[in-house]
């Protein structure tokens, strides 16, 4: 293991050689370009072994994925918003199809109005695709979940597609420093893959993708429904062999900061979380008994670890950097059905904000969470949602 | 040209699929296969072939198939082929076989991309000229003046000339075909495996279905399409064309038979000649045909 100095996309693609990916298709745009970029400048120099085909759009992008993934290979893309729409066929084909490959969402506003900064629309929308998503806070933990997530949606038991989201430009253009492991390294964790279900194969013929009747289909997608479940279990195997291996670990599907005697927990998907530890110090500081769950996962949802969560605290102070249009905040509207069924229901506060990367600094969400602590003194919930920082 | 008795017994388009009586693909299908002799992987699209040879748990076909999305089966193909060679597998060969809406109309741009990309593979458009799989919709390939369930008066332009753009993409080998003759398309698949590299093959293909005509006619027809000089038989290797022997006397539109000899025989152009011959629309057809071989031989010759 060795330090090195590198953006979120460069990272993901030096994970990419690390995990001894077989095939790459890609399509630029930004804030994802350079992965695609530096994936071809290392398959130039000999340093990424695998196949990089350059596709003329991301729908072909996820489909040569599909066919080579297909056909036993580990496949690999990244992308960004509009480019996340127009794979979406394949989003739904992949997760169907039980094909584990790896995508790094580098997290951009969808057009219109164009905006290339940070907003989560795009991969919430892909929430019901079957995909597991993951959202990170760092470099080093985008480089190290991406090689974690070969080996989750590979396991026997999952078999299902991760989409690893990395916030634009916070994340994608900003250097700092990450501990690469070289392939030879990674072989103790991730053994080649091997497809145990089904393979493009002449010497043993099989179609795939085939017309099924209504009295097979529900099995079918109840058995993708179970895959993407088992995620949660399996990922917390992954994470205990990959700290013993390599002494890294990242908190779990919910990273969790000071929330064990929190009165409000704050939750927040992607970098936002790193900044609101910093947050939580100072209100802590300032007498409150404030608490930060990053979450690292929200497919499969960490249902458990939300009620656990829950059932201690009296108010939570959920975040969101997107929007579900007329419904409201994503990730809070699902705490809010996870905790509907407990005996003790916190108050669930939803914020929404962050959209088209206006930034969310420390005092932003020192806000946010002495909104929620007034809410709690009142009792009131107050709206349904709050948009953080709305201009009149 | 194959003699009958030199083709391969072994069949791998298997009994008990879903094809209509009559459906001239499966002629395709089945010559070509005898042809790839087993070691290959079949890339379809949403079409005709994907619904008679994939209903689970069966398999229709003795090769490995991946079923794919409509507009992607260019795509697939590349993601197959970097699959194989990934793992040293230069031998078996990656064939995509498309409906004419699936290649003319939605995967356009994804097979544009993988030939560019000189993709090792062979592209198969087997065109009926028409949505069958949706129920007979017009597409890009269907002929001016068909009746298709979204022309329901009849087409009113004609169908798009896709070898052209094909051929601007310089594919190492081209070539069309005609299930009415299974000897020449057998030869051409035999040949298609010896170029590496893009190659891409048009198969005309009648439809009972959606042509509407009675399902012992296929062969007939297609010969007719010939005869008639409406279909044109040749290949290209490289940039070295030849026109197929089968073509060659029709070149001369004096020797073509009357398009009326292939037009009646289906329902789909019926109304050209109810309550009498629409001899303007008949006509127009007529120009077409010569129009699309002028281009051809200004083209390529
Ligand atoms: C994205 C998408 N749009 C539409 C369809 C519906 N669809 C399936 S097959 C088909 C037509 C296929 O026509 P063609 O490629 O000519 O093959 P054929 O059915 O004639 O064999 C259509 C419109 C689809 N499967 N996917
Ligand atoms: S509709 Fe036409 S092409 Fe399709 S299976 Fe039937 S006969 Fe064959
Ligand atoms: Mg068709």
């Amino acid at each position: 293991m060795k330090t090195e100095l590198m953006s979120a996309n460069y990272a993901a693609s030096r994970a990419v050689v690390s995990a001894r990916v077989e095939v790459v298709a890609a399509y630029p745009i930004t804030p994802a370009t350079t992965v695609p970029e530096q994936i071809a400048l290392l398959n130039e120099q000999g340093i990424y072994k695998g196949q990089f085909i350059r596709v003329e759009s991301e729908h072909s992008a996820m489909f040569a994925c599909i066919g080579a993934s297909s056909t036993g290979a580990r496949a690999f893309t990244a992308t960004s918003s509009n480019g996340l729409l127009l794979m979406d066929e394949g989003l739904h084909w992949a997760a169907a199809a039980r094909l584990p490959i790896v995508l790094n969402n580098v997290n951009r506003s969808v057009s219109p109005s164009w905006n290339i900064h940070v907003t989560h629309d795009d991969s919430y929308s892909k929430r019901d695709t079957g995909w597991i998503q993951f959202y990170v806070a760092s470099v080093d933990e985008l480089y190290h979940t991406i090689i974690q997530s070969f080996k989750l949606a590979e396991d026997e038991r999952v078999l299902m597609p991760v989409m690893v989201n990395s916030d634009g430009f916070v994340l994608s253009h900003t250097v700092s420093p990450y501990d690469h492991l070289e392939p030879e390294e990674v072989d103790k964790f991730l053994p080649p893959y091997t497809p145990p279900h089904w393979v493009m194969d002449p010497e043993n013929p099989v179609s795939h993708g085939n017309i099924v009747f209504p009295e097979h289909y529900s099995e079918f997608r109840n058995m993708m429904h179970e895959g993407t479940k088992n995620a949660l279990p399996v990922y917390t195997e992954i994470e205990k062999e990959y700290k013993k291996l390599f002494g890294k670990y990242f908190g779990g599907p919910i990273d969790c900061y000071k929330c064990d005697d929190a009165d409000v927990v704050f939750t927040s998907q992607g970098s936002m979380g790193a900044e609101a530890k910093d947050a939580i110090d100072e209100l802590r500081e300032e007498g409150y008994k404030a608490g930060n769950a990053r979450m690292r996962m929200i497919r499969p949802f960490p249902v458990d670890k939300i009620r656990e969560l829950g059932s201690k605290v009296k108010a939570f102070a959920s975040f969101d950097r997107g929007v579900s249009y007329g419904f409201g905040g994503p990730v809070a509207n699902d705490i809010r059905s996870t905790m509907y069924h407990m005996k003790h229901r916190p108050m669930i506060k939803s914020y929404i904000g962050g959209l088209g990367g206006r930034d969310m600094a420390i005092p932003d969400i020192k806000a946010v969470i002495l909104d929620t602590f007034k809410a709690v003194e009142s009792g009131e919930l107050g709206p349904e949602e709050t948009w953080n920082d709305l201009k009149d | 040209m194959v003699t009958t008795k030199e083709i391969p017994l072994k069949e791998y388009v298997l009994k008990g699929n879903a094809a209509c009586a009559g459906c001239q693909d499966m002629v395709a299908l089945r010559h070509a296969h005898k042809a790839l002799e087993g070691d290959v992987i079949q890339v379809v699209p949403a079409c005709c072939t994907s619904v008679v040879q994939s209903l689970w748990p069966k398999s229709g076909l003795a090769v490995p198939i991946l079923n794919t999305a409509f507009m992607a089966s260019a795509a697939t193909a590349s993601g197959v082929k970097a699959a194989l060679k990934a793992k040293g597998n230069d031998h078996t060969m990656v064939m995509v076989w498309a409906g004419d809406g699936g290649t003319f109309d939605i995967g356009l741009q994804a097979l544009s991309g993988a030939l560019e990309r000189r993709t090792d593979f062979l592209y198969i458009c087997y065109n009926n000229q028409v949505y069958s799989n949706t129920g007979t919709q017009r597409s890009s390939a269907t002929p001016l003046h068909a009746q298709t369930t979204t022309t329901w008066f009849g087409k009113t332009e004609p169908e798009k000339m896709l070898d052209m753009i094909i051929a601007a993409h310089e594919p190492v080998y081209q070539f069309t075909a005609n299930t009415s003759y299974p000897r020449d398309l057998f030869d051409k698949f035999k040949k298609a495996q010896e170029f590496e590299g893009p190659k891409f093959g048009h198969i005309f293909l009648p439809c009972p279905q959606a042509w509407n005509y009675p399902v012992e006619k296929g062969v007939e027809i297609g010969k007719l399409g010939v005869e008639t000089g409406y279909w044109i038989q040749w290949e290209r290797v490289g940039d070295e064309f030849t026109l197929g022997k089968h073509s060659k006397r029709f070149q001369d539109p004096e020797k073509r038979k009357p398009i009326d000899e292939f037009l009646k025989m289906q329902g789909r152009f019926s109304h050209l000649y109810r309550p009498k011959r629409n001899d303007k629309k008949i006509r127009e057809i007529e120009d077409f045909i010569q129009h699309r071989w002028d281009m051809l031989i200004r083209t390529f010759t």
